[in-house]
């Protein structure tokens, strides 16, 4: 017992507990961005080059930003700036301009996010904050919906525009199913299955809801993505939709509703965002039910063919007050003045 | 090893989490005796409560098993010299909880066979039931559970809040430790004999014996060994940290609730650890008072781990001597389970009544990650087992809102540690909230 062990060259002295889970914020980002590519793969294979550009734009202007005024020296490696380009890309349509792309994940990233205090902080989806900025400004270039054509190689619109001049090219146009079967005289009512699998004009994300799906299980089996906001978000557009179909109120049947615009990217992808979505699982219940109720609502009687984005900004600016009502209740608590909560034996 | 049971229907408690087990670096090595080392060092703080008053002075010649310090107090303990030997000194020593203490050191005769005293002790059958646990304060006894709770104190609930039920706490959730595992394996005629006693010292005749499934073959030696005289059950419970608080296992095996701020007293239950009723099982059979126990020393940063009886007071150096030294890539060592132990930063710190483990981790165990700001996730308040909101608090604390953390119920956390664990901006959640607690008392005293 004489003999002394040396200590080790370094002793850490830490605070319990001494042993962490492997999660990490930016892995829960990384694989966020990874169950991504199919969507992004898939939205190349039916728009072309034209597609992989605008991505390429709205992620420079998102990683450029937040280089520039992050809050942080190596904030681009946690990827959340990655996510809010990728999504962005993803919900505007394939003709677009690349500066209003760019700008756009400029506006996203700068305004939605970095103002607020950076990473965390922010009460807005950055992604969401950046179309409704591009929506605002540029409401002709944001919904013209190129459609597919032979060419695979041909660009879909003006994508190389010059800023503020007007667009030069014909692009070919067509109207998204929604938008069809809302200002048509005489819509076409799209298949469910094309809806489904994708092959439809719309934004680049929001054509194959079957692809979506799939991203969003990998990440909530992970543990990645919280799945009570999309469940609760689509069985609440499916009950209202239902609800107003059934009184003769609407023309979207709940299928259509459901598998149409930009629900499952919202529901999946924009509206689980961990920083602006609520704390508890019942918190997120409310914050789900209600924004498929203000999809529904916007859909059928607003001016907008399409109302995921607004019903989640909305959302996102009430969630606070949702962390609120919303307080886990300590155990062991006492209720009023009759004592223990739950005294039984089992 | 008997199969792991099922862990489905097994009675548990809300939230909580799965830290990797690493029990198996243990579990299976039977306790052995570490030797005596050549000086003790027993401070007189070891347990919850006003630290114990020396008896002796240097130069004393002392046996093992004599008391060398009595209870102060109500809340108080006796502490026993854990060998034979010469009081050298009482001095300020360096403490396992971080400041020095008043501690009695001791130079081991090496010439001692460490026998210990004869001690009379009454037969436990026939004494009236409070001088059971006046017998088991005069031994020192405290909870070993972790907390080292004076055990007189909880043999004695309050008048209107009668205990009907005994609960056995076996579970051993904390990673890595197994001295529990190994006591009821081991001695499981000891945990029975002390759960006899604080049955009558209590005047009741239940008791539950709960024991997480990760440890199969102690629920079997605990069934086959049960005496048919006493109301045993032996509750398997599922494998979940912190299952072995002691609200948590009232929660999973009687379902009762402990009210927030109460004891669990006030709904008719006591908690003890296995390994401490074994201790008192031993106070009467043989007079041996608390001066040893089995502790795990474990982790990837020890060249032998293991389990070992060891006298309290030895040094930290002691035993990593004798579990073979440090690996190349030692990196922390902690007192207690990885969850709620620790750290240690200086090797001759004494081993505690309350030590169950001695963990030495490597680098790659206890990785320092980066501290990235909070996404908002929810995770932690999806593990807290006391329902709070770890992310609301974790934000009061960084800006040194302490006064809104209590009304946020920052006195139910238990620092268990979970809301940290499961951090992926690996915030030190926990950390915050234990210095939180001393920046309020400061507040509220000032």
């Amino acid at each position: 017992m004489k003999a002394r062990q040396e200590k080790p060259a370094v002793v850490k002295i830490t605070a319990a507990p001494h042993v962490r889970s492997p999660e990490s914020t930016a892995r829960i980002m990384w694989s966020v961005v990874l169950s991504l590519m199919p969507v992004i793969v898939a939205s190349i294979w039916f728009f072309g080059p034209s597609a992989l550009l605008v991505l390429v734009a709205s992620v420079a202007g998102c990683l450029i930003t937040e280089r520039l005024f992050g809050d942080r020296s190596d904030s681009l490696a946690d990827g959340s700036a990655m996510i809010t380009g990728l999504l962005l890309g993803l919900c505007l349509p394939a003709g677009f301009p690349l500066w209003m792309a760019f700008l756009g994940g400029v506006f996203g990233v700068g305004f939605g996010k970095i103002v607020f205090g950076g990473l965390g902080q922010n009460i807005f989806n950055p992604a969401l904050l950046g179309r409704a900025f591009l929506q605002a400004a540029f409401p002709v270039a944001i919904t013209t919906w190129p459609v597919r054509t032979a060419d695979w190689w041909a660009l879909r619109g003006d994508n190389f525009a010059l800023p503020l001049m007007t667009a030069s090219a014909d692009a070919v146009t067509g109207a998204t199913p929604l938008g069809e079967l809302k200002f048509s005289d005489d819509p076409v009512i799209t298949p469910l299955l094309d809806l489904f699998l994708g092959s439809i004009s719309g934004s680049l994300g929001e054509t194959s809801a079957l692809l979506i799906l799939l991203g969003g299980i990998y990440l909530a089996l992970r543990g990645h993505l919280n799945w009570h906001i999309p469940v609760s978000i689509l069985v609440s557009v499916y009950a209202f939709s239902g609800l107003f179909y059934w009184l003769g109120l609407s023309p979207f049947s709940p299928g259509f509703m459901l598998f149409s615009g930009g629900l499952m990217l919202g529901a999946w992808y924009m509206a689980t965002d961990m920083v602006t979505s609520p704390v508890t699982h019942t918190g997120c219940w409310i914050f789900g039910v209600s924004i498929g109720l203000l999809v529904v609502i916007i859909r059928i009687w607003g001016g907008l063919p399409e109302g995921v984005m607004y019903a989640i900004l909305l959302m996102n600016a009430l969630v606070p007050f949702i962390n609120r009502a919303t307080q886990p209740r300590k155990f062991g608590s006492v209720r009023g003045k009759s004592g223990p909560v739950a005294e039984k034996e089992s | 090893m008997a199969p792991r049971l099922k862990t489905s229907d097994l009675p548990s408690f809300r939230n909580g989490v799965h830290p990797p087990e690493n029990k198996d670096l243990t579990s299976g090595i039977p306790s052995r005796r570490l030797p005596f080392p050549d000086e003790i060092i027993l401070p007189l703080s070891q347990h919850i409560g006003r630290p114990a008053e020396a008896l002796v002075k240097p130069g004393d010649r002392i046996e093992r098993g004599d008391v060398i310090a009595k209870a102060s107090g109500y809340v108080s303990s006796y502490v026993h010299a854990t060998a034979s030997g010469t009081v050298k000194s009482i001095e300020h020593w360096p403490h396992p909880a971080g400041a020095m203490q008043p501690s009695v050191r001791i130079d081991v005769d090496p010439h001692s066979t460490q026998l210990q005293r004869p001690r009379l002790v009454p037969h436990w059958d026939e004494v009236p039931e409070e001088q059971l646990s006046e017998e088991i304060s005069k031994a020192g006894i405290v909870g070993l559970g972790g907390a080292a709770f004076p055990m007189h104190v909880k043999l004695r609930p309050p008048a209107d809040q009668p205990v009907d039920v005994l609960m056995v706490n076996g579970s051993e959730c904390e990673p890595y430790l197994t001295s529990d595992h190994r006591t009821m394996l081991e001695r499981p005629e000891h945990v029975y004999q002390g759960i006899r006693i604080v049955l009558r010292a209590l005047g009741i005749s239940r008791a539950v014996i709960g024991i997480e499934v990760n440890k199969p073959d102690a629920i079997e030696v605990m069934r086959n060994t049960a005496p048919d005289d006493l109301d045993i059950q032996v509750q398997p419970l599922k494998v979940k940290y912190p299952q072995g608080a002691e609200k948590m296992l009232i929660k999973a095996v009687t379902g009762r609730v402990v009210p927030s701020g109460k004891l669990p007293a006030s709904v008719g239950a006591l908690v003890q650890n296995v390994a401490t009723t074994a201790s008192v099982a031993l106070v009467f059979e043989t007079g041996q008072p608390l001066i040893e126990r089995i502790i795990t020393v474990s982790g990837r940063g020890i060249r032998q781990p293991g389990n070992w009886v060891i006298p309290f007071g030895t040094k930290l150096s002691d035993v990593i001597a004798a579990c073979g030294g440090f690996t190349e890539d030692a990196s922390e060592i902690v007192f207690g389970g990885p969850m709620m132990g620790q750290s240690q930063a200086s090797l001759d710190v004494p081993v505690l009544k309350a030590t169950g483990g001695i963990l030495v981790l490597s680098k790659d165990e206890c990785k320092r990650q980066d501290i990235l700001p909070c996404i908002r996730c929810g995770k932690c308040i999806d593990a807290c087992p006391v329902f709070l909101n770890p992310q609301l608090m974790g934000a009061l604390a960084r800006v040194d809102r302490f006064e809104e953390m209590a009304g946020n119920n920052l006195g139910d956390c238990m620092l268990c540690g979970c809301c940290s664990f499961v951090c992926p901006s690996n915030i030190p959640l926990s950390q915050l909230f234990a210095m939180s607690r001393i920046q309020l008392s400061r507040l509220q005293a000032a």
